[in-house]
């Protein structure tokens, strides 16, 4: 008998180590032979600790478990379970979505390269192997890949500025620095799938001539930061990284370090300061040199184009943004989880058809997209289609993906407050709208929600908010503006002033 | 406990990780790791052994969030304040758990015990609020589950 129990961040924090230990214990008890598999999560958090048993059918589920529902996994009769959800890969949460980077993420154990190379593991550095590296760039820019960490600058382009500069020395550096509320689809590819990742850089390194790879990863990730460098060890070991060296370093807990210059000068060994544009990364990048700089998923995307084609990722999605987009469904939610799928589907569909509306049952309010720097989005926008394009036409943004719902009890100017608190306390302090701007803010808003000069104070948060967003030097300070001003627009009668009209709008 | 600083130790630390490419974090990392805090004798050593400034290096142990310059308690409790978790009540939560315990946010009960501290994202935001003890995480903590966390923490 093969039971799965994964061993990601969300189920180990819900107790999936101690599930693990009652079922060996309950097994040995009862005289069965079991084998037990630390898989990696599904991303299906709700049913988190999710466990899986290998039948003729299928890996068959139960979620969420307790310690008390260990017996019954042993019982003749596994569908009368109280926590027995069916065919896993039947749940409609699953089953709607197209998993192209995710398709391994909690099938396989995450450690073991046979099981990562019986589902098509290593075929696209394979196939890239047999390319010459112009070529690989070219297929990475035609599958219309466009960064995953929020900018949605094309892959390939940059890949392409990179292979093309000369130098003794280039990298490629992964930016694992998932610092957005509301995101986790970084932490879950590293924690189930890392040879996905490390796939992806070794692609990434012969594309543009790299022979040295870094992945910043944030030291709030503890278990993700041991099972990757467990998996770089064990790659490595076996041969598959030949004239690649991978190191992953442990962020500081600064969120300013996910801009990638900052990330660069931590990596440096010093302080994460944002540095100015130009020269780009590409051509000066860690220690000067020419720098590939992704976010984790972009970099797992490319196994996948490299093995399936350009092609195949290019037939998804919508308008400029093409192929897949792992949506992270968090906060107030009843089915939070990693949902992949093309671009196209809408807001709404993501909230209430996917995610089934809030977890606490009241109605949802507001929905913040793209992290603490992403806009709001009120119930009224939720025919809005998950694109790059679309999002910026509302003045709100995709960013990292992330999606977190609040219900009516939310307080939005509290929620702006707090995006301007989240800003002071984060800015690497390098340019004034962003390390002056967010503290006046901050007291700004104090003042609105004393009531003090409603209307006055109103107008100089706006204008401070144009401040910075055109002033500052990188999107810590240049986004912030975002939920602020969505919130102003969309939730006055939280700032203390009268609501508009409905035909005034 | 975390041991008293040694400089001998802490060389032996420090030279581990020379080899590396911009070394300056992992180090950092490593001493307080050993000694529980960076405190001005690691500054001046690896000022010294990095051939930079002792400012330059005071200047990267301030920026980050993660390196302390004095001790904490024995157990330190990070509670998430992100959006997130925000959405599922942690701001109450906490704000009653801190009352109990007569703490502000990174102070430490008088008996040494308990440091707790704010966290912006453990990256478990659809099952929030969360909060990671000693390096361990933990999901849908209610006010219930941070007392119950302090209570392990002896």
């Amino acid at each position: 008998m093969r039971i799965f129990v994964p061993r990601d961040s969300v189920s180990v924090a819900l107790g999936s180590d101690k599930l693990a230990a009652a079922i060996a214990a309950q097994a040995a008890e009862r005289g069965v032979d079991v084998s037990i598999i630390r898989n990696g999560s599904r991303g299906l958090f709700w049913l988190e600790p999710l466990v899986e048993i290998e039948t003729a059918q299928g890996r068959v589920g139960f979620g969420p478990m307790t310690l008390a529902d260990v017996p019954g996994l042993f019982a003749d009769n596994l569908a009368g379970h109280p926590k027995a959800v069916g065919l896993v890969e039947e749940i409609p949460f699953l089953a709607k979505q197209q998993r192209l980077t995710f398709a391994r993420c909690g099938i396989t154990d995450p450690l073991s390269l046979a099981d990562y190379q019986a589902h098509d593991g290593f075929k696209g550095l394979e196939k890239a192997r047999a390319l010459e590296p112009a070529a690989i760039c070219a297929a990475v820019k035609d599958s219309g890949l466009r960064g995953r960490g929020g900018a949605g600058f094309p892959t390939g382009i940059k890949w392409e500025t990179v292979r093309t500069a000369k130098a003794e020395q280039k990298y490629i550096v992964c930016n694992a620095d998932e610092g957005d509320s509301g995101t986790f689809a970084d932490r879950l590819i590293i924690e189930a799938d890392p040879f996905c990742l490390i796939e992806g850089m070794a692609i990434a390194g012969l594309a543009v001539g790299a022979t040295r790879g870094y992945v910043y990863l944030r030291s709030e990730y503890p278990l993700a930061i041991q099972i990757l460098r467990e998996a770089i060890v064990i790659a490595t070991e076996a041969g598959l990284l030949p004239n690649f060296a991978l190191e992953v370093r442990e962020g500081a807990g600064a969120y300013v370090c996910g801009e990638e210059t900052a990330l660069l000068d931590s990596l440096e060994g010093k302080r994460g300061m944002v540095r100015a544009k130009p020269p780009i990364p590409a051509l000066q990048g860690l220690f000067g040199q020419p720098t590939v700089i992704n976010n984790v998923l972009s970099l797992a995307a490319v196994p996948y184009i490299l093995d399936a084609g350009a092609a195949a990722y290019a037939a998804c999605g919508m308008g400029r943004s093409r192929g897949t987009m792992p949506v992270q469904l968090a906060g107030n939610i009843k089915h939070g989880g990693l949902f992949e799928i093309a671009f196209g589907i809408t807001l709404g569909e993501l909230i209430n058809d996917i995610g089934g509306g809030t977890a606490s049952g009241r109605p949802v309010r507001a929905v913040q997209a793209g992290g603490p720097l992403g806009a709001y989005f009120a119930p009224s926008q939720f025919d809005t289609p998950y694109d790059y394009e679309a999002f910026a036409a509302r003045d709100g943004l995709i960013g990292h993906g992330g999606l977190v719902v609040f219900d009516d009890t939310v307080d939005m100017a509290h929620m702006a407050r707090f995006a301007m608190e989240f800003c002071a306390h984060e800015s690497c302090g390098k340019c004034t709208p962003c390390r002056i701007g967010s503290t006046r803010g901050m007291e700004t808003l104090d003042k609105i929600m004393a009531g003090e000069k409603v209307a006055e104070n109103t107008e100089i948060l706006r204008d401070l908010c144009e401040t910075m967003k055109f002033g500052s030097l990188c999107a810590l300070g240049g986004f912030t503006p975002y939920p602020v001003v969505s919130a102003l627009n969309l939730f006055p009668e939280d700032f203390g002033a009268t609501p508009l009209p409905a035909a005034a709008e | 406990m975390t041991p008293d600083w040694d400089t001998s130790r802490a060389e032996g630390i420090i030279a581990k990780y020379l080899q590396l490419e911009g070394p300056m974090l992992p180090i950092l990392h490593a001493l307080q790791e050993e000694f529980g805090y960076i405190n001005d004798d690691a500054i001046r050593l690896v000022a010294q052994t990095l051939n930079v400034s002792r400012a330059e290096v005071y200047g990267v142990v301030s920026f980050y969030h993660d390196f302390r310059q004095a001790p904490h308690g024995r157990h330190v409790l990070k509670i998430c304040r992100a959006e997130a978790c925000q959405s599922m009540g942690s701001e109450a939560n906490a704000q009653k758990f801190l009352e109990t315990l007569n703490l502000e946010w990174g102070g430490t009960t008088p008996d040494g015990r308990l440091t707790v501290e704010s966290v912006y994202c453990l990256g478990l935001c659809a099952c929030g609020p969360s909060a990671m003890l000693d390096g361990d995480l933990h999901a849908r903590v209610d006010l219930q589950g941070l007392e119950a966390l302090a209570g392990e923490a002896v």
